[in-house]
């Protein structure tokens, strides 16, 4: 299983590399999400996949092949930072579209004189 | 007393300011003080032993502010305080207090006394190195002292540049030296000689050091800052570049004789450039039309000659016997017309200010005839000038002859060409140096009266006082040289060649004015009549000058190195730093996968094996599909509602995924944050104001495509590596043991999150918070329409 996961992963990350160069703020974004879906993943996988069991104690007693809870811990750390950045990237795309009238990363370029 | 004296001129300049505004009295009358004070005590100094004072300023690092005054050191010194004494004099009478910022003027030049003499009493070569980027610092600011000029701006920066390139070279060759021997004196270097002979860094020091004094010194291909310095005001010109700074690198080169001489790279790179120095110098003041630019040629060139001098001196470390006995007097005929040179110099300098000062004028076209109405200038200008020409009975003539011992003796080192041209190459600049010196006060005394910008009359009696004194020294010095050469410069020779001479008693050289008739007496008299033959047909040779062409000479070279610097490497940056983010995550990107993808497999990093993967399951199989499809949509959408959507179902797999792999948390989190997300995108996206929305498929970019799949390609080979190699056993075992007993929970993910590992997450709901408040930010504050554009800059 963990060898067709990284060949998940790593089309995830083709997908969201490839997103990430388009020109379209929102295609960015989109790709933003799909890399750190591609993350989580990768960190889950790399734990180790063949568990029979949740990180929970059922009756007081470990579970030898119980899922290893490190990985789910800083994954969940994780998805919760990566939301917080999106929300805010979301909001600051959608500022600049309406301030700027365009979500084409190409013409947002400054001006002249800022330089 | 000793420190204390090197820094009397900075603490001084303090007072400038203050001096300046408040009294009404010329400021250079009580800078006067300072440089007289300073002589009179170097002078009380004349024939003791050498003294050493020092102050630890770093001990861990070996730093130390010093002062050593042997023979060199105390020479020097004199020089720079004597000479400065009659600049600052001249000074008074030639800047005007009511015109100029004169505070400034002698801030400067209070900092550059300082400076100088820290040069030429450090003993550490760090604090050596830190006076020598302050006298380029404050001869910057002294070029430049008129910076509303841009020709005063342009000859500072030019020097600034040049002077600090050598300087930090230099630091480099310093560093080298220090780390051989393991000290920062120079005295205790002079005792591990062997060691650095031996070093395989030996050659690379020498060069260093070397580039250091040449630029400082203005040799060639380095001089092309000194012409332009000439902007300065004039008794910066007489003083930083005449007598005392450009003489900053012959020290150097002198100091540190006795530790490089070992090497015949430093030997002959010291002779042929100083020799070619000497006659390019030489041959180019003739060309030139500003009286303070031929002095400058003529500067350059009678460095070139002292320099010169000082490459024989070193050889007299590598040959015994006769040839050793010739040799080692070369450092003594060094320093002597290094003290000539700042004698007569410096006064040309300041009667080319009088002459500036008096007439309006300093193109040498517009000059002449001015004999009768200036006499006093027109005879200090004709003493100084024949001295300078090597003729008698001027102090020159007697260098000149020593120089042209020591030349002819070059001889015995080496037989091959190059050494039997030296003394060729040194006769043929002599003449043109008659030549320049006979262009120079003809060209202003004799002939017929122009008109003039002022009507020309002669200088105050106290501009004069000046150079009357230094003419004085030097007919004084051709009758009684041996007095000069006893008290200040058989001590300084000790300095220079430390193994050939113990006791000051040892150098038994005396200079006579007759020394019967020789080649060298010889050679002089070819220099009069070739020179004057020359200087009389000047007319018809001048043309050689305009062959030379433009594009060819050093400054156009500096010129282009600049623009280099400048306006091509502006032109670069803006090639690659093309503004566009796209570019530069492709840079990123591809930067990411050569270091990744070539260090795995360099390094050997690969490995693929199966033993420890899981079986695959057909509901793994299904979600790998779902997944797939998801992304394909989101990257085929035609619409961005279609493509939101897409990555939802993505989220949702992943969640499934979560599930799959028995991690109910993350399912958990996922689905709702997943929800949350989509939610968002549809609302900031859909609500847009429909401007430019041309909705579109993604269009396929191969240099894109390229680069993304380069990634994925990295990210699933480093995944299967470092699945295929686990190297040692996972922590959580602890956790699952303990999760219970210590902290009383079941959850083990729960608890690693808020019991283990509750620091990650308090920081995390920070971000939250963080986050929630600049979208709130972003939402609520927003700039006034029509406010002033510039109030947010």
């Amino acid at each position: 299983m963990e060898i067709l996961m990284a060949f998940v992963i790593g089309f995830l990350f083709f997908a969201a590399i490839y997103l990430i160069l388009s020109k379209s703020l929102l295609r960015i974004i989109i790709g933003t999400g799909l890399l750190s879906h591609g993350a989580h993943m990768l960190i889950l996988t790399m734990g180790g996949l063949g568990s029979d069991a949740p990180p929970v104690l059922a009756d007081g007693v470990a579970n030898s092949s119980m899922a290893d809870p490190l990985p789910q811990a800083l994954i969940l750390t994780a998805i919760v930072i990566s939301f917080g950045v999106t929300a805010f990237f979301l909001v600051l795309a959608y500022r600049a579209y309406q301030e700027l009238k365009t979500d084409n990363i190409d013409e947002m370029r400054g001006e002249e004189h800022d330089e | 007393m000793q420190l204390w004296m090197i820094f009397l001129p900075v603490i001084a300049a303090l007072f400038m300011p203050l001096l300046f505004k408040k009294i009404k009295l010329h400021t250079g009358w009580f800078v006067l003080i300072v440089p007289v004070v300073l002589v009179s005590y170097y002078a009380s100094k004349i024939g003791d032993r050498a003294t050493y004072a020092s102050w630890t300023w770093v001990a861990d690092l070996q730093l130390k502010i010093d002062s050593s005054l042997d023979g060199l050191g105390l020479l020097f010194s004199i020089l720079i305080t004597g000479i400065g004494a009659l600049v600052v004099l001249y000074s008074i009478f030639y800047l005007d207090k009511t015109k100029e910022q004169l505070h400034n003027f002698y801030m400067y030049l209070l900092l550059f006394m300082t400076a100088m003499l820290g040069v030429v009493q450090s003993d550490n070569v760090m604090s050596l190195y830190l006076f020598w980027e302050l006298t380029s610092i404050s001869s910057f600011l002294l070029i430049g002292y008129w910076f509303t000029r841009d020709a005063s701006r342009f000859g500072a920066l030019k020097s600034m540049m040049i002077t600090v390139f050598g300087g930090l070279l230099m630091l480099g060759g310093f560093l080298i030296l220090a780390n051989i021997t393991g000290t920062m004196s120079i005295s205790e270097m002079l005792l591990h000689t062997t060691e650095i002979k031996e070093s395989p860094y030996f050659t690379l020091a020498a060069i260093l050091v070397l580039l250091g004094a040449l630029t400082k010194s203005a040799q060639f291909p380095f001089y092309i800052w000194l012409p332009d310095a000439m902007e300065a005001p004039t008794p910066v010109s007489a003083y930083l570049h005449s007598a005392t700074m450009v003489k900053a690198g012959i020290y150097l080169v002198a100091r540190f004789t006795p530790i490089f001489a070992y090497s015949t790279t430093w030997i002959w790179l010291i002779v042929i450039l100083g020799l070619i120095t000497l006659f390019w110098g030489s041959f180019f003041a003739t060309k030139q039309r500003d009286l303070k630019g031929i002095l400058a040629f003529s500067t350059v060139s009678q460095l070139g000659m002292i320099m010169s001098m000082l490459g024989v001196a070193a050889m007299s470390y590598h040959v015994d016997g006769n040839a050793e006995n010739v040799f080692k007097y070369a450092g003594f005929a060094a320093l002597f017309h290094l003290i000539n040179h700042a004698t007569f110099k410096g006064a040309l300098f300041m009667i080319a200010g009088i002459i500036d000062h008096e007439t309006g004028t300093r193109d040498i076209r517009k000059l002449g005839g001015l004999m009768s109405l200036m006499p006093i200038s027109f005879t200090v200008a004709m003493i100084t000038s024949l001295s300078m020409a090597g003729l008698p009975p001027f102090n020159g003539f007697l260098s000149k002859e020593l120089f042209f011992t020591t030349m002819l003796s070059a001889q015995d080192f080496s037989w091959s060409t190059v050494a039997v041209l030296i003394p060729v190459v040194a006769w043929l600049a002599s003449v043109f140096t008659f030549v320049y010196c006979l262009y120079f006060v003809t060209g202003i005394f004799f002939g017929k009266r122009h008109e003039l910008p002022k009507k020309p009359h002669e200088a105050p009696i106290g501009m004069l006082i000046s150079p009357l004194v230094l003419a004085s020294f030097v007919v004084v010095l051709f009758f009684i040289p041996n007095v000069v050469t006893d008290a200040l410069i058989k001590p300084a020779v000790l300095a220079i060649q430390p193994n050939q001479f113990l006791t000051v008693g040892d150098i038994d050289i005396h200079i006579s004015m007759w020394h019967g008739f020789n080649t060298e007496l010889l050679m002089t008299i070819g220099v009069v009549v070739v020179g004057f033959g020359l200087f009389m047909t000047v007319k018809h040779w001048r043309k050689v000058y305009s062959l030379v062409p433009e594009w060819f000479s050093l400054n156009q070279l500096y010129r282009r190195m600049m623009r280099l610097a400048d306006e091509d490497m502006t032109k670069v940056s803006k090639r690659y730093m093309t503004g566009s983010i796209r570019t530069y995550f492709i840079y990123m990107f591809a930067a990411i996968v050569i270091i990744v993808v070539s260090t795995l497999f360099m390094k050997d990093g690969y490995a693929f094996d199966t033993a420890h993967a899981s079986d695959i399951g057909a509901f793994d199989i299904a979600l790998v599909v779902v997944l797939v499809l998801g992304t394909l949509t989101v990257l085929f959408a035609r619409t961005r509602l279609t493509a939101i959507i897409a990555l939802g179902v993505v989220g949702y797999s992943v969640a499934m995924f979560f599930v799959l792999f028995n991690a109910p948390d993350l399912a958990l989190t996922q689905l709702s944050i997943e929800t949350v997300s989509v939610a968002l995108f549809l609302l900031a996206f859909y609500h847009l104001p429909k401007l430019s929305r041309h909705e579109a498929r993604l269009p396929f970019r191969l240099g894109n495509f390229v680069i993304a799949l380069a990634v994925g390609v990295m990210v699933t080979l480093m995944a299967l590596a470092s699945q295929s190699q686990k190297l040692l056993p996972s922590i959580s075992e602890y956790y699952k043991e303990t999760v219970y007993k210590e902290a009383g929970g079941g959850n083990i993910v729960n608890v690693i999150l808020v019991d283990y590992r509750g620091f990650d997450t308090l920081f995390e709901i920070t971000v939250l918070a963080i986050a929630g408040m600049a979208i709130f930010g972003m939402i609520k504050l927003r700039r006034k329409k029509g406010a002033d554009k510039n109030e947010i800059k």
